[in-house]
């Protein structure tokens, strides 16, 4: 009798690592599809926290103006890509100092980070991307990009990026730069 | 100008009238004349009086202008003093002894209803040694320049090249930099100096009907060159040859009806290099009738802002306006503005203002703006699409709908947002041709051409590109760009790129 009983706990428990399992593997796409989890997002100017990290590149102002450049940098880990994507995306928009400049307006936080099953990124940011940009065709690129391109080259699993504001699809940020499709990667923007 | 200003800019104003009568009395005999004196106090006139053909002046006139002191002593020598320094002078005697060092004089002093006159050459040969500022006697414009100031000598050269070009040039001895405006009437070229030494009218009026009636001096440093009623357009080049700057107006005009059109052009006698030919315009052309012209931004949507305040939207209203008035005087083509007043206008109805009206060619214009302050120059967009948008556009074609009455008809789908990819390599064309335009005129970004993924030039069924005027973000370029100057010259060259395309579409034409 205590046997069957066991069996059948046994059994129980198999079924629910199993399924535990499942959820599991599905996780990333499933929670990402939650409620955005804005604490999930370090903030911009706090350190990033102890533990382990991976090089990404970022993305910055290169001192003509004209382009984008490269820079190395240390953040956290994520687990999962769109933990990992979330995190490349709050490393990226983080307030820099000088010599640095950043193309992404000051005050601009991340909302949440999605990822589609097809390579699709979707990085919601808030209303000051638009609000604080200060406007021009090249100034517009070089914010989108800098956003796309943080995330194309550094997650091989990221093959476009479509940057919402404040939960919405917009047309562009401030009147130039189609914003109604996910962007590929591109590197002509970078130096 | 200010109120120090007034006497001088009315003083240069009379030694230019001045010198043009002069110019104009030249070939009489005798000429009876004055010396005009330019200084940085204004302008003084001495008169001229005629001795045995030599220019005399009075040594009472010189001795009032330059504060000398005459002593004439018992044997008749003449010792004028300044500051200490002497000249003297005998009389029957073309010497002079300027501290104690003989200078030759062209003529001894002479003597005339109780003064003394002095050879105009006095001035040059012997004052000039002694007097404290530059003293700088050009005797064929009848013009003393008193200390350093920037006059610099003015000649003109105007040549027909063909039935619809000719070429005029104006050489500034010693260089002097100029800016070349359109005006409606004229074309003005203004030198930054403090007066033009320059007979006036600087070349006789022109035969008519002309491309140019007349090249005149409008005030102390400004040439006015008089458009007839046959000019269409210009370029103009500067270049230093040898001690002068040249400026090169080259000019187009229309084409004579009665011009024999397969005379070969006469060989050009220039003798500097000039720049590339230009077209002519009028030339026949294809179904090239109707130009979209987008003045970014308006209304809440201000664009970029400059750091004194001065708005892209503003700005590239101005130019628009500019751009349609232009092409609508001189080719007598439609212009549409998607905006002529500061209102927002949606994305969409930019471009189907444009496609609506079957638009040839859609210009939007633009003012940049930069994280980076030093980020300077003008830049060309055309539109980019990925591969899958291009795949989808080219899959897009004609279907058989029906039609009323019956039967049915191919018509041809554009799918909206991917319109411009039928236009593409045209638009990068036309890029190439603004470019050009733009190069030696305006400031240029280091990458002049780009592709960018631009919402308003996706859905423009014709050849489109959007242009950067500019850095508003830039202070010292946003100074520029609000300019007079800049406007213009901007809206000339985009003028002259249509022109160009224009014709390149036309039977024969290539790009």
């Amino acid at each position: 009798m205590i046997s069957r009983r066991a069996l059948t706990i046994a059994a129980l428990a198999t079924v629910a690592v199993v399924l535990g399992s499942l959820l599991w593997m599905r996780a990333p796409r499933i929670t990402s599809r939650a409620t955005p989890r804005a604490a999930a997002a370090p903030s911009p100017t706090a350190p990033a926290p102890p533990g382990r990290k991976i090089k990404a590149r970022l993305f910055y102002v290169a001192d003509d103006g004209m382009r984008l450049t490269a820079v190395e940098r240390d953040i956290a880990y994520g687990e999962g890509a769109t933990e990992q994507a979330r995190e490349i995306v709050a490393a990226q928009i983080a307030p820099v100092v000088e010599p640095l400049v950043s193309a992404v307006p000051g005050g601009t936080t991340l909302r949440a980070v999605f990822l589609t099953e097809g390579g699709e990124a979707y990085v919601d940011l808030s209303r000051e991307l638009v609000s604080a940009h200060p406007g021009g065709t090249l100034n517009e690129l070089l914010t989108i990009y800098t956003i796309v391109n943080a995330l194309t080259v550094n997650l091989p699993a990221v093959t476009a990026v479509q940057v919402l504001v404040d939960g919405k699809e917009v047309d562009t940020l401030a009147g130039h730069v189609d914003l109604r499709q996910p962007l590929a990667k591109n590197l002509n923007w970078v130096q | 100008m200010n109120a120090r200003e007034i006497p001088r800019f009315f003083a240069v104003t009379t030694l230019v009238l001045s010198l043009g009568l002069a110019a104009a009395l030249s070939s009489q005999s005798p000429p009876s004349s004055s010396l005009a004196v330019l200084s940085r106090e204004g302008r003084r006139a001495i008169p001229i009086t005629m001795v045995a053909d030599q220019e005399f002046v009075a040594l009472d006139d010189l001795t009032t202008l330059f504060q000398l002191t005459v002593r004439e002593d018992a044997l008749g020598a003449i010792t004028v003093s300044y500051k200490g320094k002497t000249i003297v002078l005998t009389p029957d005697q073309a010497l002079a002894s300027v501290s104690g060092r003989l200078v030759s004089l062209p003529a001894p002093p002479s003597r005339t209803n109780r003064r003394w006159l002095v050879p105009e050459d006095f001035i040059s040969r012997a004052l000039a040694l002694v007097y404290d500022a530059k003293l700088d006697l050009r005797k064929p414009s009848r013009l003393l320049i008193v200390g350093d100031m920037r006059v610099p000598r003015l000649t003109a050269r105007y040549e027909t090249l063909s039935p619809s070009t000719a070429r005029l040039t104006i050489d500034a001895t010693p260089r002097a930099q100029s800016t070349v405006t359109q005006e409606t009437e004229h074309l003005t070229v203004k030198f930054d100096v403090d007066a033009i030494d320059a007979a006036s009218p600087l070349l006789p009026p022109q035969p008519a009907p002309g491309i140019v009636t007349g090249v005149r001096i409008v005030d102390p440093t400004t040439v006015a060159v008089d458009l007839g009623p046959r000019f269409a357009g210009f370029r103009s080049t500067s270049l230093t040859v040898d001690a002068a700057q040249r400026v090169v107006l080259d000019l187009v005009g229309l084409v004579q009806s009665d011009a024999a059109p397969s005379q070969p052009p006469p060989p050009s006698p220039t003798t500097a290099p000039g720049p590339p030919e230009i077209p002519a315009f009028g030339q026949p052309a294809s179904a090239f009738h109707t130009i979209a012209i987008d003045a970014g931004h308006g209304g809440e949507d201000e664009g970029v802002h400059s750091a004194d305040g001065a708005k892209e939207k503003d700005l590239t209203l101005t130019v628009a306006r500019r751009v349609k008035n232009i092409i609508e005087a001189r080719l007598g083509l439609r212009v549409l503005l998607t905006r002529d007043d500061d209102r927002n206008v949606p994305m969409d109805e930019r471009t189907a203002l444009a496609n609506n009206n079957k638009a040839d060619l859609f210009i939007s214009l633009h003012a940049n703006g930069s994280m980076r302050r030093t980020t300077t120059g003008a830049a060309i967009f055309c539109a980019e699409f990925d591969k899958d948008a291009a795949q989808a556009a080219a899959t897009g074609g004609a279907e058989r709908l029906p039609t009323f009455g019956g039967g049915s008809r191919d018509i041809e789908m554009v799918l909206w947002d991917l319109a411009q990819t039928r236009h593409l390599t045209q638009s990068e064309g036309f890029a190439g041709m603004l470019e050009r335009q733009f190069h030696d005129r305006v400031p240029m970004a280091s990458r002049s051409i780009d592709r960018a993924p631009l919402r308003v030039l996706e859905s423009a069924n014709m050849p489109a590109v959007l242009v950067e005027l500019g850095y508003l973000t830039n202070p010292e370029q946003a100074k520029l760009l609000m300019s007079d100057v800049f406007q213009n010259t901007a809206a000339q060259a985009i003028f002259e790129a249509i022109v160009r395309f224009r014709e390149s579409l036309a039977p024969g034409g290539t790009q």
